[in-house]
């Protein structure tokens, strides 16, 4: 799945290596077999319908308790990511944009992500940010992400709208700097114009060094991001891969079309 | 966690309990037991005058009387104490004569309230609170007094406060809490020791926080302090309290009595961050902390405000009480409640509504780890004069793993149909959802919990002055050490 080029074989680790993954949530196996590389710098989106899986593969990589891991593996710069608890693979850098992000009475969005900066510094060997210089970054990354200062005033997420909520989301990935952000279903229930912003944010934020991972049941989202790659999740295995191409065709065939194609039963 | 930068007591608060140190020092001890002898020992060791005398002997009378029958109405269990066991006085021996200047303290003492981050040298002295340092039943030293003169406020130990202005402690003394209060109030009477007094006259605001720091010191002493203060006509104090005591195998009595006042337009303000030594793990050991704390909104729009952070004592039983008797007068009780381990806590107010259009807020946060139990226990009274009384009452609960217990006693009596009340109440755990999400962005699981918590308690620790605040904080994290996973 790399980007092979000629006969040149790329020496680049991969970033993010999921090989056989199997995941139940009590009795009910949810992933079957599951298999995804990504590298440094690449955009890959993973498209499924209700209940193939996707919200359980986002949660599983960040390390979400409920869940069983019964096969496979996956490592996170060569490192056994199952075996790190979830504080540890978010110091690690790895990032997940929460379909429901939940609300924190009483805790301020600022003084709870400079904690979170301070200990992905400390992890990182680097020194804290003074309050100061912390003050400034946070200003600059809540310009690029357009939230309105007014929502820091208040409690993290409380009474926020949904549009808010993702933004605020993209506000935290812009400010931890992740190596790999999986974002679970951002796209769900936003309007075009939080959508479009959204989208804007994952493009800023686009480099070499930062891998997405944008789980969705829509396309729409891939109108404003291009992929690198695209991958379709049914019954809990990835079925079919292409390039945003797929994405379209997907999106005028449908998921039965994907079944039948890949030999699926529906 | 970032926290702000704090005065020099918090960088006191580490894991277990850093207070838990014991200062030999010689000490002037009374025999163990409690007779009418004892009650005289303690009134001529004090130097008081006659009126004390026989104040003191109608409350030891009255206690007597109750044949040792404690209050049992509190969900609370411990062993029957034993009132002959205790001693009722204990004075290091150096303070035999007050001295003039902090110079005459013994540098013991000082070494003393140093070890706790109270530091009462005039060089180093806590910026902008003045310090009343109490160590076991008599009060050492207190700070800022030059400037708190010049303001005209008296804030002094309550001996110095009986003997100095004898005229104002015998108008106000017992007129909140009466010795015939409660079995508790009764015994404070009796043999109180010390404690603070606190004046500010007519129209004066006081330029800095009053601060009382308790240190109980020596073994199987009852410690017994008894606070006045009194906000005359559009006055206004802010009052602090602190406390700690060294870690004993056997439990230690606590009866304290506090009374406030405030005159037309005054306003109180009175904050506790209740640490005395909680007991070990399993339970041995302990404060008994028994303490009768009321305040009296006497005038005309006037204000009492309680704000407490309970994290220590074996034993709670405590319920800092505003009766609203001036028209238009204010009460309000801000309360984090915290018990792990084996520590109980029966804790909440009373809200007595005398004068018209009288308003009251309660606010109570109760957090139970361990196999602790935690009771809040409330009483909103509206009396019939009481015209367009209002209340507003919100108590959570916040339960950390399933061996703990929250409670909750509100008991409402209205007696006139216009007023108002309105009550909330929620019992939740901290939840896994937000547990994950702060862990998911890079933040340790205790540091997550320490982080759901503060917000919890975020609308008490936003009524308490700054430094307090933020040590209250660190206070939550130390006494929940341990408590995840």
């Amino acid at each position: 799945m790399a980007e092979m080029e000629g006969s040149k074989v790329d020496h680049r680790e991969p970033l993010l290596t999921v090989r056989n993954l199997h995941v139940a949530a009590g009795e009910v196996e949810i992933l079957k077999g599951l298999d995804l590389t990504v590298y440094p710098g690449e955009v890959h989106a993973i498209m499924g319908p209700n209940g193939s899986g996707k919200s359980t593969l986002s949660n599983v990589l960040a390390g979400k308790p409920d869940y069983e891991v019964t096969d496979g593996e996956v490592l996170f710069q060569g490192r056994d990511l199952l075996a790190m608890t979830p504080d540890e693979r978010a110091r690690e850098g790895l990032f997940l944009a929460f379909q429901y992000p939940v609300e924190l009475p009483g805790v301020r969005t600022r003084q709870f992500l400079k904690s979170a900066l301070d200990a992905i510094y400390q992890h990182r060997g680097r020194k804290p940010l003074s309050i100061r210089e912390f003050d400034k970054l946070f200003k600059e990354k809540m310009q690029l992400v357009q939230m309105s200062p007014e929502l820091m005033q208040r409690s993290v997420n409380e009474g926020f709208s949904g549009g808010e909520k993702k933004r605020n989301e993209m506000l935290q990935l812009a400010l931890l700097d992740p190596k790999l952000a999986v974002m679970d279903e951002t796209d769900s229930g936003l309007d075009i114009d939080a959508l479009r912003i959204v989208a804007e944010c994952v493009n800023r934020l686009r480099g070499p060094e930062r891998a997405f991972v944008l789980v969705t049941h829509y396309q729409r989202l891939l109108n404003y991001i291009t992929p690198d790659f695209v991958h379709i999740l049914v019954d809990g295995r990835l079925v079919m891969s292409g390039g945003p191409e797929l994405a379209l065709e997907v999106e005028s065939k449908g998921y039965d079309w994907v079944k039948q194609a890949a030999g699926v039963g529906s | 966690m970032a926290n702000p930068p704090v005065i020099s007591r918090s960088s006191k608060i580490e894991s277990e309990y850093k207070w838990g140190f014991y200062t030999d020092i010689a000490v002037d001890i009374a025999p163990k037991g409690l007779n009418e002898e004892i009650v005289r020992l303690i009134w001529e060791k004090k130097g008081e005058p006659e009126f004390m005398l026989d104040w003191r002997l109608r409350a030891y009378r009255y206690w007597k009387s109750l044949n040792e029958d404690e209050p049992r109405w509190a969900n609370i269990t411990y062993p029957k104490i034993d009132y002959q066991d205790i001693h009722y006085y204990a004075a290091p021996a150096s303070m035999r004569k007050r001295p003039e200047s902090l110079d005459e303290v013994d540098p013991e003492l000082v070494a003393a309230f140093n070890k706790l981050g109270i530091p009462i040298e005039e060089q180093k002295q806590l910026a902008g609170v003045a310090v009343d340092a109490v160590f076991d039943s008599v009060s050492v030293v207190t700070t800022y007094k030059e400037t708190l003169e010049k303001a005209g406020v008296i804030f002094c130990s309550m001996s110095e406060a009986i003997q100095k202005y004898p005229d104002l402690v015998e108008q106000y003394l017992g007129t909140v809490v009466p010795y015939t209060d409660n079995f508790f109030a009764a015994l404070n009477s009796a043999v109180f020791s010390d404690g603070s007094f606190c004046y500010v006259p007519p129209g004066v605001r006081c330029p800095i926080d009053l601060m009382t720091y308790f240190r109980i010191n020596s073994a199987d002493t009852g410690q017994f302090e008894r606070t006045l203060i009194i906000a005359d006509k559009g006055a206004y104090v802010s009052y602090l309290e602190g406390c700690t005591a060294p870690m004993r195998k056997s439990h230690q009595l606590h009866a304290a009595v506090v009374e406030l006042v405030a005159l037309d337009d005054a306003e109180i303000k009175y904050s506790t961050l209740q640490n005395w030594y909680p007991g070990d793990k399993e339970g041995r050991g302990g404060v008994y902390n028994f303490v009768t704390k009321r305040g009296k909104a006497l005038g005309r729009n006037s204000k009492i405000s309680w704000t407490q952070v309970e994290t220590g004592s074996a034993i709670t039983w405590k319920y800092p009480s505003v009766i609203l008797q001036g028209d238009n007068s204010v009460g309000e009780f801000y309360s984090v409640a915290l018990v792990n381990n084996y520590q109980q806590a029966d804790t909440g107010t009373k809200m007595i509504h005398i004068g018209k259009n009288t308003r009251s807020t309660i606010v109570s946060k109760g957090i139970s780890a361990g196999h602790a139990n935690n009771t809040y226990r409330g009483l909103v009274k509206i009396m019939p004069s009481a015209q367009h009384a209002r209340n507003f009452t919100r108590c959570d609960s916040l339960l950390i793993g399933d061996q703990c217990g929250a409670h909750t006693v509100p008991y409402i009596e209205v007696r006139n149909p216009t007023a108002k009340i309105e009550h909330e109440a929620s019992t939740s755990k901290v939840s896994e959802d937000q547990l994950f999400y702060l862990m998911q962005r890079g933040i340790s699981e205790e540091d997550a919990q320490h982080m759901i918590i503060n917000g919890f308690c975020k609308s008490v620790f936003n009524e308490l002055p700054f430094e307090f605040a933020a040590e209250a904080s660190q206070l939550l994290k130390v006494s929940l050490e341990g408590t995840v996973g």
